[in-house]
């Protein structure tokens, strides 16, 4: 799945990073890097964008940016014992 | 030397080309793997009593909600501005009378005692003196209150998360993100605002960031809109809901300005400055309890009296000019009545009139002092009559203004309404200009950035004009 | 560089300190006065972690300061004056990194480089460490004279975070001063260890990165070396490397023009800060 689908209050672990060039180095120099820890903290009014927990910041990343980053959800034990 | 140089450039050139691609995001890698390591060892977080984290995430969640975001939005300004006018009232008559009454009074008593030739005690003393006590009755108070709260704001966090609700608005327009900061930055000056939007990096953005920065309405035009709506909207209400009133037309406005900047930035960016919104991060600090008597202060001395500097210092000389336009003669009449005269149809078919034009045209170096032109060109030009009826006109509070304004000027409902819009709608100051110059280097574009909005004012104020003189 | 000549005791003249925070006795802020000064401090660090706060405390000056990322676009300078010597203090950009591209990191990152200050205090949020810490570790790369300015410490006793800034100092190889800026907390402190780095007092053993990747070590190692020989003493030779790899235009352009190499004659100063101010 990609940042943009990761519901409000859910954390996950990202996998990578498709940006390119400048926009590559921002998200990077965000500390946004495979095996950082992300959880999605508001949304705004409209929908976009969408503010994120990231290394203990809160970034707003708009949905085109959002798009580029892969990540793999994080579950709890319970969660992933009720998934099956 | 330089053959080393380009040996060493080309061994780079090499190296690069065998250590493969993402160099930039390897060497972050590392570097925030060295950064988390040392974090780890030096932070350790006591889980046994919770903490602040939580309330932060409380304000957020109701501040950008998206049933209450953009309410509370709305409500923020319209608290700041009623306590802005409710609050300014008492002392701006105070002022007024001491200035204005007593000091003026004064001033003239003395003059007589020394035999100062009427010229002189005019120019001296109706010009320059009263122009810069008008700008001191009129801004200094508004401002006082104005400033301090808005800058809390500020200090609590509260602008980011205003930029972070309106961003979708932002980026529908192809505008950059931090437009929407540039913007606030604006609120305070214009020319502040243009030099901030170096912080966007995308040139097409920039310069629809510094085009449309005049939306913000800025120091110098607050207090015209506050007065003007005092006068001529609130008083349209029950004094109950007077204050009330006039601080949601203030809101209307600004709100108008938010509005026409987003359709500025959508237009230039689907002509003229074409191109894709590009991709933004905003970081969305903690909120931050304002240290409130320090806030008081500094926005006081700072931003009251800078701002309240430069418009006596602006004062001073205009009020020279409207004297003397106001009395060098010529075929019978002053200069300042032939200009009137000659601008007044234009005025009128905007739903103005000629004193303001007027007004605008000699308060290009400062907006600051429109409101003093403007009531000093209405009291000169209806003096004549005056001198004759033997009236003295103190101009001491609201009231009285509006009753010159009304009886003397022939305003209306309709001059009040679109002189708020006109303040919103017209050429930048000339300092705003000059800044825009020198961020572009082009004449082009500050011709566009200094016309535009003008432009849009006169077509709205026509437009305003024309539908009331149809309906009434 | 002249030394400063102090005729008045700088203690008796804090008497006409403005500001109640004055709680250095020994602090003189001398506003926007800098007709010369005996070092120069820049202040480098994330948005928004206090750096202009820290500036205003230290010069009387009133940058403006909000509680929003991007307020300072320039870099501002102020100066003051501490136990006899006068310093230039300059509020660079708020970064997230020297590395990048953008127009203000390259303001800050060119003027820790070629303006060569003689102590670069690097404010970091405690709240945020890893991020600041990030900015640290590019800077130690650049730069030996680095104090860590741990501010906002008391956000994070709020948050409930402790941090050990003995360890932190340790693994860092500078000294690391926890402060709270807005409240005057650890200022003292904090101008006690700049003035001393400044003296050359306080040695350093700064942190070096590892960036974990044998190919690039490699390639690191072998430039620099070559980089040594070129310009003997460059204290940055492994960063400019890794600058030359990444084709950085403005290190090639350095390295070209020889403005590198002349990092290295102590007089080349005045030129260079002219050079930066383009």
């Amino acid at each position: 799945m990609t940042l943009n689908q990761l519901g409000v209050g859910r954390k996950a672990t990202v996998k990578k990073v498709y940006s390119e060039s400048a926009e590559r180095r921002r998200m990077l120099d965000l500390g946004i890097l495979p095996g950082t820890v992300v959880e999605t903290v508001m949304s705004s009014p409209l929908g976009d964008p969408v503010a994120y927990r990231i290394r203990s910041a809160v970034v707003a990343l708009r949905r085109e940016q959002a798009e580029l980053i892969e990540v793999q959800e994080n579950f709890t034990a319970d969660e992933m014992e009720s998934r099956g | 030397m330089a053959a080393n140089v380009e040996q060493l450039l080309e061994t780079a050139a090499r190296l690069r080309r065998e250590t493969g691609d993402d160099l930039h995001g390897r060497i972050t890698e590392a570097i925030y793997t060295d950064a988390g390591e040392i974090a780890d060892r030096a932070v350790s977080r006591d889980e046994t009593t919770p903490g602040g984290i939580h309330l932060d995430q409380f304000f957020d969640r109701v501040l950008t909600s998206r049933l209450w975001g953009f309410p509370l939005m709305v409500l923020m300004l319209m608290v700041v501005f009623w306590l802005t006018i409710a609050g300014a009232n008492v002392p701006s008559a105070m002022l007024a009378q001491l200035l204005q009454g007593t000091v003026y009074d004064a001033l003239h008593n003395a003059a007589q005692a020394v035999g100062a030739p009427w010229w002189l005690s005019g120019f001296l003393i109706d010009g320059v003196y009263l122009a810069t006590a008008w700008v001191i009755s009129v801004m200094l108070p508004p401002m006082a209150i104005f400033f301090p709260l808005f800058t809390l704001l500020e200090d609590l966090g509260y602008l980011p998360r205003v930029a972070f609700n309106l961003d979708r608005l932002f980026k529908r327009s192809g505008a950059h993100g931090k437009q929407s900061l540039t913007m606030m930055m604006g609120y305070g000056c214009n020319a502040a605002g243009v030099v901030s939007t170096r912080i966007i990096d995308s040139p097409r953005e920039r310069l629809i960031a510094i085009i449309t920065n005049n939306f913000s309405i800025c120091n110098g035009r607050w207090p015209t809109l506050i007065l003007i709506g005092t006068i001529f909207i609130g008083a349209t209400a029950p004094p109950m809901l007077a204050s009330f009133i006039a601080a949601s037309s203030v809101v209307a406005v600004a709100i108008l300005g938010i509005i026409f900047t987003l359709l500025v930035s959508a237009f230039l960016s689907r002509t003229w400055l074409k191109g894709e919104a590009s991709s933004f991060s905003l970081e969305l600090p903690p909120y931050r309890p304002p240290r409130i008597w320090q806030t008081i202060y500094t926005s006081i001395i700072d931003r009251t009296l800078i701002v309240l500097k430069r418009a006596v210092i602006m004062a001073a000389p205009a009020g020279a000019v409207v004297w003397l336009i106001s009395n060098v003669y010529v075929g019978g009449d002053s200069v300042a009545n032939h200009l009137i005269q000659w601008l007044d149809p234009v005025g009128l078919a905007l739903g103005l009139n000629g004193v303001i034009l007027l007004a605008y045209v000699v308060a290009i170096p400062a907006n600051e002092i429109v409101v003093p032109t403007i009531l000093m060109l209405t009291l000169n030009a209806a003096k004549s009559s005056l001198a004759q009826t033997g009236v003295m006109i103190e101009l001491e509070d609201d009231a009285q203004i509006y009753q010159v304004l009304t009886q003397m000027g022939g305003w209306t409902f309709l001059t009040g309404m679109n002189l708020m819009l006109f303040s919103l709608l017209h050429n930048p100051c000339s300092t705003t200009i000059m800044t825009i110059w020198q961020e572009t280097r082009s004449v082009k574009w500050t011709t566009v950035a200094s016309l535009l909005p003008i432009g849009i004012g006169v077509v709205v104020c026509l437009l305003t004009a024309t539908v009331a003189r149809l309906l009434f | 560089m002249s030394v400063y000549v102090e005729t008045a005791t700088a203690a008796k003249e804090c008497g006409a300190c403005p500001s109640t925070s004055c709680n250095t006795a020994h602090l003189t802020r001398l506003g926007i006065k800098m007709d010369d000064w005996d070092y120069v401090v820049a202040l480098a660090g994330n948005p928004n972690t206090g750096k202009s706060t820290l500036f205003n405390a230290w010069t009387g000056l009133r940058q403006h300061v909000g509680n929003w990322n991007g307020k300072t676009v320039t870099r501002a300078e102020g100066a003051l004056r501490y136990n006899d010597r006068k310093f230039k203090l300059v509020d660079l950009p708020g970064t997230y990194s020297l590395l990048s591209m953008s127009v203000h990191e390259e303001v800050a990152r060119d003027f820790v480089l070629f303006g060569r200050p003689d102590v670069t205090v690097v404010v970091v949020d405690a709240n945020r460490l890893e991020r600041g810490l990030h900015l640290v570790l590019q800077t130690l790369e650049i730069t030996d004279r680095v104090v860590v300015c741990l501010n906002l410490i008391d956000e994070a006793r709020r948050n409930n975070l402790k941090i050990d800034e003995r360890a932190l100092a340790r693994d860092l190889g500078v000294p690391v001063v926890p402060t709270a800026v807005r409240h005057g907390e650890g200022l003292p402190e904090l101008l006690r260890v700049v003035d001393e780095m400044a003296q050359g007092r306080y040695p350093t053993r700064p942190h070096r990165l590892n960036y974990r990747d044998a190919a690039l070590e490699a390639a690191v190692a072998q430039l620099a070396g070559q980089l040594e020989g070129m310009f003997p003493g460059l204290p940055n030779a492994r960063w400019v490397a890794l600058r030359l790899l990444e084709n950085d235009e403005s290190i090639i352009r350095a390295v070209r023009e020889g403005t590198l190499g002349d990092l290295q004659r102590p007089d080349a100063f005045p030129e260079l800060m002219q050079l930066e101010a383009r």
